[in-house]
């Protein structure tokens, strides 16, 4: 959930309508993560199962490995449990 | 010049909805509402509607087609009773969550269990936090003349809320009145089609019932308030428009009686009619008495309650629906506590009656006006809940 200052009733547009199409990726869901997934580029074979698997759409593709962008990813930790060499670990936030 | 018409209350609320031009009619049948959709089916087939009529599996499909009909910018109709309603619940919070203006005839009936077809209010009260505005009428002409003004309500971009014009199932639904109908053209003039703010368009796609958390859904069921709240003086200049158009007086309460009342009867629907005629008979013999009907419940017109209750001593509040385990019925709940916010000292009592279509016969409200009058005199509520007509 992003931190900026929230509208409030009178200003948000009636029934929750919303009138910008795409605006999903305004709302960061990266807050909501207890594990980050860290990449060892190193082994990464760049195979993308990872990139096929992640709900959020959070693998980004590079030439020869994968990164992930953290604004969104959530932190379900599928993308670790897929990938075949094992190049992604789990690792708790710390707050 | 109106034409009259012998019409039932199924039939004039269909009438009606030919002649506002709806666009789209999805419907499931269910006893008493089906005479309207069968009416209007008719219409369909005879080709005298350009409406999209669908068949739908069920109540709660019927609402989905109309809730999407209506973001499509369609000026949208449905019926139900009852079960049909009870199964729409879900879709009911949805199209006034969504502000989706559609305008449905109710003709109330009992809920099960035990299982039963004829008029009471249980269907409407239990949805009565829907979010819909609701309307009550006590006859077939009323029925036909605020489905007119429903479309026009409904649709006001200062509104944007669904309607219920609630008829008493099989004492309204079934029962051929007179009814003096408009002609189409002004009808036309008073209804022109409907100018949505905002319309599905996949030129211009938006989000529809986007998921919102803790962050906004508050807000957003503020909002809804709000536009009942803004309700009021829209209901108020279409009330006046129509009068212009027809001739007929309406508002958020009707009364009878109440400029020198001190006891007095206040309920919803077709009972109204025989309560004015025992007020009347009563009155004739000097008793002063009188007769309370809210036209409008939802929003509940408080403001306009408090100006009409002038010397009241005694009201009994007279609820065609129970709330199991609540201390009145929903409706008197709403009287008590508008009275009470406002330090009115008029004593109040509760009579439910009518479950199941059970009569409410001129005797038994005869009765309930003798004891009004008897609160009226002594300032003693002995039952402030009672039920009227069951046996011990
Ligand atoms: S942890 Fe889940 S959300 Fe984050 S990158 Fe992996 S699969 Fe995507
Ligand atoms: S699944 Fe593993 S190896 Fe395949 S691209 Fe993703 S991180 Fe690299």
């Amino acid at each position: 959930m992003s931190k900026e200052s929230k509208l409030g009733w009178k200003k948000i547009p009636i029934g929750g309508l919303l009138f910008e199409p795409g605006s999903a990726m305004q709302y960061k869901t990266g807050d909501w993560r207890a594990f980050k997934p860290i990449v060892d580029q190193g082994k990464c074979i760049n195979c993308l199962l990872c990139w096929i698997y992640c709900p959020d759409a959070a693998i980004v593709r590079k030439e020869k490995f994968i990164d992930i962008n953290y604004d969104y990813c959530k932190g379900c930790g599928i993308c670790a449990n897929e990938c075949p060499v094992k190049a992604i670990t789990m690792v708790e936030e710390k707050k | 010049m109106p034409k009259i018409m012998g019409l039932t209350g199924d039939e004039a609320i269909a009438y009606a909805a030919k002649q506002s031009k709806v666009d789209v009619v999805a419907a499931y049948p269910i006893t008493p509402q089906t005479i309207i959709v069968e009416a209007f089916s008719e219409y369909v087939h005879n080709g005298e509607v350009h409406t999209e009529f669908v068949c739908v599996e069920s109540e709660h499909s019927a609402m989905s087609a109309c809730i999407g009909a209506s973001l499509a910018g369609a000026r949208v109709f449905t019926a139900s009773s009852s079960q049909g309603l009870a199964l729409m619940h879900e879709m009911l919070y949805i199209a006034s969550g969504l502000r989706c203006p559609i305008v449905m005839g109710v003709v109330n009936r009992a809920l099960s269990a035990p299982i039963n077809i004829h008029g009471d209010h249980s269907d409407m009260m239990g949805s009565r936090d829907c979010g819909w505005i609701q309307i009550y009428c006590e006859n077939s002409q009323e029925a036909y003349d605020w489905v007119l003004q429903a479309f026009k309500i409904a649709e006001d971009h200062e509104v944007l809320l669904p309607v219920t014009v609630n008829i008493d199932g099989f004492i309204l639904s079934h029962a051929l009145e007179r009814v003096e109908v408009y002609d189409d053209g002004d009808v036309e003039k008073f209804l022109s089609i409907r100018n949505a703010p905002f319309k599905l368009d996949p030129d211009n796609p938006f989000t529809v019932g986007a998921l919102c958390f803790t962050d906004y859904y508050f807000e957003i069921k503020r909002q809804q308030v709000e536009a009942l709240k803004n309700a009021p003086p829209v209901i108020d200049k279409v009330n006046k428009e129509f009068e212009g158009l027809t001739g007929k007086k309406y508002s958020y309460i009707n009364t009878y009686g109440l400029e020198d009342a001190e006891a007095a009867v206040l309920c919803l629907g077709s009972t109204a009619g025989t309560a004015k005629a025992v007020a009347k008979k009563l009155r004739s013999q000097g008793k002063r008495v009188g007769v309370i009907k809210p036209w409008v419940y939802r929003p509940f017109p408080s403001e306009h309650l408090l100006q009409t209750l002038g010397n009241l001593k005694a009201l009994a509040v007279l609820d065609r629906a129970i709330c199991p385990g609540a201390p009145y019925g929903a409706l008197c709940s709403d009287v008590v506590s508008t009275l009470y916010d406002n330090g009115k000292q008029l004593k109040v009592f509760n009579a439910v009656y009518g479950l199941g279509g059970r009569d409410i016969t001129p005797f038994d409200i005869e009765a309930i006006f003798n004891e009004a009058m008897d609160v009226a005199k002594t300032g003693i509520v002995k039952e402030p809940l009672k039920f009227v007509g069951v046996r011990e």
